[in-house]
Parts: structure tokens; C-alpha cells; sequence
């Protein structure tokens, strides 16, 4: 029997770990942009000013990327401590984009993160300049492979399952690499990520420019950020509804339980835009809706049909019988590989098996599962609606707001106006917000893949390792007490530089290129 | 896609590199581990733990990705090993992270505030950090060599019995003595290289001591598996380009079944000659304090010890002490064909050119590091 105790707890404990690290890895993917353009100015302009800003912005992005390096660690481990069948299940895939993450971007950003700090009077400007941008650019490469990884997890194609060794093994790499809702997801995440840099760096900013302090200094930054921040800010959301459209096509359940739609509505489905979700009655109460926008939005087109959630579970029952007769099957072969009917039925219903394995969770030997059961699993399939409804409006609406705040910054610095109070408060004020969308955003993606670690392949309570629930207590317990110390030094070590400010953290100095080029 | 080598000359090929990352790791990152053990005996003042820490700023953070990549490659190449050695070592593990986790915090946050007490604790707990994770390394591959308690069921699901590092039990306590043995006289074999005066006579002498203590652990341990360690060794026919199925071949617990490779390729005795030879030789140029013999050495020795355990083990990589026969071996332990073509692909590809920058940094980071350049650079330094 799957010790389910075990399973929430590596869920939680993955899930804390996964929204801790992804505090600290957009603000990497920004700010490492922000401050190659940064320092790209300094060398083309040579003024010294440019080059403070780039080593400002460089210390709060190293108190940030040495949080990011030492959370990202426990992630890639975690899938061998705690997922140790998942790993094997399906590491002939999955493990490929990890490993040339390590290989291709890590190696890039971890190499010349180091000339970045200590190679100022070891380089040439370019030479610099050059070392940053590499840093940059390998930051924003780890994002694709880690994301081409987990878009595998979400629309698992260029697989296929392995009698001899009982595991999915991979057919198609360019499959893998080229998968559609791994190149969505990355492009959404790191605009997503950019964003982050550019409210990090415009609420600083606001804030000096507020006190009266570093004014040179300040409104320069406030002009990077408030540009680049607008840029982003328009694609992640454009970006975001390409990943919509995505959605569309392989997460089906996922869509509807963000809509709470429990019905298959007519083409083309509106948006609604308040409700809520009950999932006793299965219906949404107080719904306010924008007719056709849903199904613009999602299938391109006013005539196609969306599946409401009452549907697929339907649906998913379906799947779960034609599952069965894979599983059956298999359970021959593995007896007597060559009895051809077996054969036949498996490579008919294969594509189903995962759907039968949902059934592992109450039942030993599934070959015996009643109507009853099927029923229940199907139910299993629909992931938790009220959370994702909301977290999908919460994010949706912070992107919106996000173009707005650039849009006004971009207004005002182009007209030289760093003096207009309630927007420099607004603009501080907004520091949190990109963080929280990004949480909401991982919650929507990864909560609404459930019941699914592998979308239709393999369900998450079978993906966990045979460890006992007291050693994960433990991990839990130890992750969560040494985590919390750590944030308290690093948002302190935060605070601390950023009111010390750029004058006595970075003071202007002489160009103190030794050997320029 | 075309695939031009064999599975079983691909699955071979893998071990040497799963051999090639774990030697990287040991040798790049490993003298972090070991001047981050040597902190609180090498350097005195806060100056001279600065020094320290200077040595590895600029470069410690790419010698961790040997780690990282060590875990992704063994992830994408043998996904079983991966599944059964981080859950069967699931606490140790976790252990291990907090270590690597200390330190890029440790490193630099440090620095960040001047308050004694401040300094004083991130440097107790680098030392920790440092010393705890080489010692732990060494008891898992220990452990390792003594088998883990799992099994497969027809299903290839795993299961663990147990699964707490038997710490206590003199072989992988020995073992975990050699890894700390080893790093701490690489770690000082680096000061050599990057440091000057009374830091650098300090660290020539404690180096001097780990060595030696390296290569008596060592024989100790080799002494420990021709008596009491009982290896194992496939008793079946092997098909080397069979399934990726554990459950097809025969493993059986045998007293100095470790031992049977020298007998079987006597070739393979250049390894743990290599490790004690050159761990010797280290002793020798730290003691007369020549900084380039003395770092080869040790990076030699280094290779001669993880090498000795591979080649001992082959074709075995994780024995199983509950279940020999579900004891993981070199030709059923491995990714798919297809993965393993397209991933060693990738590591011809970018191996020498994450080699090549690499060797392009520390030539631009060459040289001691001295008190007064850290001054001269206060800001950045560490």
C-alpha cells in the first residue's frame, strides 16, 4: 500500500521548497539583465555613474543569487530523496534537460559569477562586460532547461513506456526540447522573472528619489527599470495567454478548474471574472462573465468547444476502464511476452495506463477494481478549484497592473518627473507584488497539474520514494527552521545595503580600469 | 536517429564518466571543502580567515556545479542509481545539503556585516560545512561498499528497509576519514598556490599531516575489505547490451569479493598504487612546500582513491544488502540507448568548453591573494 502520510509530506515539503527557491530565482533572471544593460552603458558611455549602478545593483544581486544557488541545490535532490519511483519511472526523460542545464547553463552562470565580483581590476570594460553577460545569459538558460523539464511533466511527449524495464523511456529528444508547452512556459517565466528585476529596481529607486537621496544615481535606475519593466511587463502577459492557449490543448481539467467551469458551455465560453466556486454542489455561485472572451482567448477561434469539469471527469472515467485492459494486459505479457492478443490490447490501451494507476491509491491489486472505484478515481482527477480560480484572477490581475505601473513610470521618466509623490509611493508599495504573482503563477501551473506528477502517465502519490514518514518529518522540520533563519538574514542583509544605498556601498571612485582596451 | 556505438560500449563509457564527474567533483570542489575544514586551524585573525575565503570566492561557485551536474548526469544516465542512493541515504543527504547550503551564504554574507560574533559564527559554520559534508561523502560511499538495504518488486518499485547510515561501524567510519583526509591536504595543496607567508607554512603542515593520515586510512580501509567487508559479485552470465532490468541476473554476498577484479585484470591495481604513491608524493613536496607538485599529487591521489573504489566494485555500482540479486550493475542500472547516445553528445560537446572557461577564469584569478589586496578591494571581497 502508498503510505499516503509520506506522500503529503514530501508534497508539502517539495511544494515550500519549490516556493521558496522561486523567491529568489526571478529576481535573479531580471536583475541579472538589467544590470549587463546596466554596465553595457558604462562601457559605451565610459561615465562612472553607470558603472556604480552596475555594482549597486550587483551586491543586492549577490545577497539574492546565494539564496537562489543554495535553495536551487535542495530541489535538484529532492526528486531522488523523496520521488525516488518517479526518478526511475521516468529519468530516461526527465533527467536529460537537468543534466544539460548543469552542463550548458549553470556551468556559464556559476563560472563568471565569480569574475563579476572579483574580476573588476583583473579585466579589461569589455572584457567585464563581457564576463556579466555571460552570466546573464546563462541564468536565463538554466530557466529553459528547467522548464523544459517541467513542461515534460505537463504534456509528456517524445516517450513511450518500456515493458523489459517497466519505466517510460524516451523516443524523440527534439520532441522533448521542442515541446510547446515548455517553450510557452519559458518564455511567460522569464518575462515573469524580468518584471521582478524591474519592480525591485524601480521601488529602490522610488525610494531614494522619495527621501531626496542619491538623486543621479536614482533617476537613472528609475528610467532602466521603468523601460525594460514595460517591455516585460506587456510580454509576460501576452506571453501568458500564448500559455493559455497551450493549456488548451494538453491540460484540459487544468483550464476548466481555473475557470470553474463545471459544465461544457457553448461556443465560444466566457470569462468569468468573479464567482464562487463550490465544490459540493459543483457549481460556481455570483458568477459575473464576459461573454466569448474564454473561448477567444483559449482556442482561438468562436466555435470550438471547451470540456467543462463534470465532462472530463466523465471522460476520465473512460479512461480509466480502457487503462485497465492495458493493465491487464500487461500483467500477461509479463508472464508470456509473446501472447499476441495481450500484446494487441496493451498497444491499444496504453495510452490509458496511468489513468488505471490512479485506481493504486485504495486498491492493491486494481485488476479488482468495482464501478465504485473507477468512480472515486475519476472524482480524483479534478484538482482543487477554488484555489486555482483564485490564484489565476489574483496573478492575471498584478499582470495588468504591472503594465500600468510601467506605463506611468515610462511616462513620467520620459518627461523628466521623478518628483510625483504618489506615484514613487505607489511605486514602493508595489515591491511585493511581482513576488506574489510569481508564487500564484507556480501554484496555478504545478497545484493545477494535480492529481498528475506526470500529466496522464503517472499519478504524484505513486511517485514517492519507500522512506518513512519520520525521516521526512525530519527534512520537513529541518527545511522549514533552517529556511526561515535564512530569510530573516537575507531580507536583513537586504534592508541593511539597500538604505546604506549606492554613496557608501559602491562610492564613485576614478576609473580604475587597469588595462583598457 | 542513428546510433553509433553499441549499449554495451555506451553503458561502459557512462561509468567512466559517472567515474570522470565524481573525480571532478572531488578534485574541483574539493579543496573548497577542504580550506573551508582548514579555516579555524590555518587562519588566526579575521584578516587571515578573509584570506582564506578569498582563495575560493571567485571560483567556488562553479566548482560546486561539478555536484550539481554529478546528481543531473547520474539523474539522466543511471536514473536507477539516482532513485536508490538519494532515498536510501535520504537523511545523510539531507545532512549534505544543509553543508552545501551554509555555503554560499556563509561565503557571502559574511562578509557583509563586521560584528565579531557575526564573523566568528559564519566561520564555525563554514568549517562545519566544509568538514561535515567531506565526512559525509566518505561514510555513504562507505556504505555503499558495504550494500544498501533495498529491493525491487516485479514492478521495478523500490523499496528501503532501514536506510539510516550505519555511521558508527568502523568501515565507513574509516572511509569517511580518508574523504576528510583527502580534501583537507588538497584543500592545503591549493593554499600553497594561493598564498604567501606564515597562512601558507600553516597550512604546508597541517597538509603535511593529512596526507599521511590519507594514505593510512586508505591501506587501513583496503586492510578492512580483504577481511571483514563482505563484497559481492554477479554470479550470472552478464549480457551487456541486455534491458535495463535488475531483476535478470544473479548477485551473491561473498568475504573479499571486492578483491576479485585484481585477480581478474591486474591492471587495475595502478589505481590504489596511484592513490598511495601520489598521496605519498604530496606529503613529500607539502613538507618541502612546492605549491605545483604538491596540488597535482593530491589531485592525482584523489583520482587513485574514487578510482579504486569504482574499479574494485565493477561491474556492481550499489550493492544490496537486503537483496543481492536487485544489486545495480553497470549493464542494468543505465538510461535507455537513445539517452545515453544523446547525453554523452552533450558532454562531448560542452565538457570542453565549460573546461576551457573554466581554465580561462582561474588563469584571470591567478596568483596569492594577500591581506593587502583584500583591503585594496574591500567592497567585493569576501
Amino acid at each position: 500500500m502508498i503510505d499516503m502520510e509520506v506522500v503529503n509530506l514530501s508534497r508539502l515539503q517539495f511544494a515550500l521548497t519549490a516556493l521558496y527557491h522561486f523567491l529568489f530565482v526571478p529576481l535573479t533572471l531580471g536583475l541579472s539583465i538589467l544590470i549587463a544593460i546596466m554596465e553595457s552603458v558604462y562601457v559605451m558611455t565610459g561615465k562612472e555613474i553607470w558603472r556604480q549602478m552596475t555594482k549597486f545593483w550587483g551586491v543586492l544581486f549577490g545577497i539574492n543569487v546565494a539564496m537562489g544557488v543554495a535553495t536551487g541545490v535542495t530541489m535538484e535532490f529532492q526528486f531522488g530523496t523523496n520521488w525516488a519511483y518517479y526518478s526511475h519511472y521516468v529519468g530516461d526523460i526527465f533527467g536529460v534537460p537537468l543534466a544539460v542545464e548543469g552542463l550548458m547553463a549553470f556551468f556559464l552562470e556559476s563560472t563568471f559569477i565569480g569574475l563579476f565580483f572579483f574580476g573588476w581590476r583583473r579585466l579589461s570594460r569589455v572584457g567585464h562586460l563581457v564576463a556579466t553577460w555571460l552570466m546573464a545569459i546563462g541564468a536565463n538558460f538554466s530557466a529553459l532547461w528547467i522548464l523544459i523539464a517541467n513542461g515534460w511533466m505537463q504534456n509528456p511527449v517524445g516517450a513511450a513506456f518500456n515493458m523489459d524495464t517497466m519505466r517510460m523511456e524516451l523516443t524523440s529528444l527534439s520532441d522533448v526540447f521542442f515541446n510547446p508547452v515548455a517553450q510557452a512556459k519559458f518564455v511567460h517565466t522569464v518575462s515573469a522573472g524580468y518584471v521582478t528585476g524591474a519592480v525591485f529596481v524601480l521601488a529602490i529607486s522610488a525610494w531614494y528619489l522619495l527621501r531626496k537621496r542619491h538623486y543621479e544615481f536614482a533617476k537613472r535606475s528609475f528610467t532602466v527599470a521603468a523601460s525594460f519593466g514595460l517591455a516585460s511587463a506587456l510580454s509576460v502577459v501576452v506571453l501568458g495567454d500564448e500559455s493559455g492557449y497551450v493549456a488548451t490543448e494538453h491540460q484540459k481539467m487544468k483550464l476548466a478548474a481555473i475557470e470553474a467551469m463545471w459544465e461544457t458551455e457553448p461556443a465560444p465560453a466566457g470569462f468569468t471574472i468573479f464567482g464562487l466556486p463550490d465544490v459540493e454542489a459543483k457549481k460556481t455561485h455570483y458568477e459575473v462573465k464576459i461573454p466569448w472572451l474564454l473561448g477567444v482567448i483559449t482556442t482561438r477561434s468562436l466555435s470550438q468547444e471547451l470540456p467543462g469539469i463534470n465532462q472530463l471527469v466523465q471522460h476520465g472515467a473512460e479512461r480509466i476502464k480502457s487503462g485497465l485492459i492495458a493493465y491487464r494486459a500487461l500483467q500477461i505479457l509479463k508472464q508470456d511476452r509473446n501472447n499476441q492478443a495481450a500484446l494487441e490490447d496493451f498497444k491499444k490501451h496504453q495510452q490509458d495506463m496511468g489513468y488505471a494507476l490512479l485506481l493504486r491509491k485504495s486498491l492493491n491489486d486494481i485488476t479488482q477494481a468495482a464501478e465504485t472505484d473507477i468512480a472515486a478515481a475519476a472524482d480524483s482527477l479534478v484538482p482543487d478549484v477554488p484555489v486555482l480560480f483564485w490564484s489565476f484572477r489574483i496573478m492575471v490581475g498584478l499582470g495588468f497592473f504591472f503594465i500600468f505601473l510601467f506605463a506611468a513610470a515610462f511616462y513620467l521618466s520620459a518627461k523628466q518627473r521623478f518628483d510625483r509623490r504618489w506615484f514613487l509611493k505607489l511605486a514602493i508599495y508595489s515591491l511585493p507584488l511581482p513576488w506574489i504573482a510569481a508564487e500564484l503563477g507556480w501554484i496555478v501551473a504545478e497545484y493545477g497539474r494535480q492529481p498528475w506528477i506526470i500529466e496522464g502517465i503517472l499519478p504524484t502519490f505513486l511517485g514517492a520514494s519507500s522512506v518513512s514518514a519520520s525521516q521526512v518529518w525530519t527534512s520537513l522540520i529541518g527545511f522549514v527552521v533552517f529556511y526561515s533563519a535564512l530569510a530573516i538574514i537575507d531580507l536583513f542583509l537586504m534592508i541593511k545595503y539597500a538604505r546604506l544605498g549606492p554613496d557608501q556601498v559602491t562610492p564613485l571612485s576614478k576609473p580604475i580600469a587597469l588595462n583598457p582596451m | 536517429m542513428h546510433i553509433l556505438l553499441d549499449y554495451e560500449t555506451l553503458r561502459l563509457i557512462w561509468w567512466l564518466l559517472l567515474g570522470v564527474l565524481l573525480i571532478g567533483f572531488a578534485v574541483m570542489d574539493g579543496f573548497d571543502l577542504g580550506v573551508a575544514a582548514l579555516l579555524p586551524f590555518v587562519a588566526k585573525s579575521d584578516d587571515e580567515r578573509r584570506v582564506l575565503l578569498n582563495t575560493i570566492g571567485p571560483v567556488w561557485e562553479g566548482n560546486q556545479v561539478w555536484f550539481i551536474l554529478g546528481g543531473g548526469a547520474i539523474f539522466a544516465a543511471w536514473p536507477a542509481i539516482y532513485a536508490v542512493a538519494f532515498s536510501g541515504f535520504y537523511l545523510a543527504l539531507f545532512a549534505v545539503l544543509i553543508t552545501l547550503i551554509i555555503r554560499p551564504v556563509g561565503f557571502k554574507f559574511r562578509s557583509k556585516l563586521s560584528y565579531k560574533v557575526w564573523r566568528q559564527s559564519w566561520d564555525t559554520a563554514l568549517f562545519i560545512g566544509g568538514f561535515a559534508a567531506a565526512l559525509l561523502f566518505g561514510v555513504a560511499v562507505g556504505n555503499v561498499l558495504l550494500g544498501i538495504p533495498f529491493r525491487f518488486d516485479s514492478e521495478l518499485r523500490l523499496t528501503l528497509e532501514g536506510g539510516l547510515l550505519s555511521l558508527l561501524t568502523p568501515f565507513p567510519l574509516v572511509a569517511g576519514l580518508v574523504s576528510v583526509a583527502m580534501l583537507v591536504m588538497h584543500g592545503a595543496a591549493f593554499l600553497q598556490l594561493k598564498t604567501t607567508g606564515k597562512i601558507r607554512k600553516r597550512a604546508a603542515k597541517y597538509g603535511f599531516i593529512a596526507a599521511l593520515c590519507s594514505v593510512i586510512f586508505f591501506i587501513l580501509g583496503g586492510i578492512l575489505v580483504s577481511t571483514i567487508v563482505d563484497g559481492y559479485h554477479v554470479t550470472s552470465a552478464v549480457n551487456g547490451s541486455g534491458a535495463s532490468n535488475p531483476l535478470t541476473k544473479e548477485v551473491a554476498q561473498q568475504s573479499g569479493a571486492w578483491l576479485d577484479n585484481y585477480h581478474r585484470y591486474p591492471w587495475m591495481i595502478t589505481a590504489p598504487i596511484l592513490g598511495i604513491l601520489a598521496g605519498l608524493c604530496a606529503a613529500w613536496s607539502l613538507y618541502r612546500g612546492r605549491a605545483w607538485t604538491s596540488f597535482i599529487s593530491t589531485a592525482l591521489s584523489i583520482t587513485g582513491i574514487i578510482g579504486t573504489v569504482g574499479l574494485s566494485m565493477f561491474p556492481i555500482i550499489l550493492p544490496s544488502s537486503l537483496d543481492p540479486t536487485s544489486s545495480l550493475t553497470v549493464f542494468d542500472a543505465s538510461s535507455s540507448h537513445l539517452t545515453l547516445w544523446w547525453m554523452l553528445l552533450a558532454v562531448v560537446l560542452f565538457l570542453p568548453i565549460v573546461l576551457s572557461y573554466t581554465a580561462w577564469v582561474f588563469r584571470v584569478m591567478r596568483g596569492p591573494v594577500t591581506i593587502e589586496n583584500i583591503r585594496a578591494d574591500d567592497k567585493e571581497a569576501y
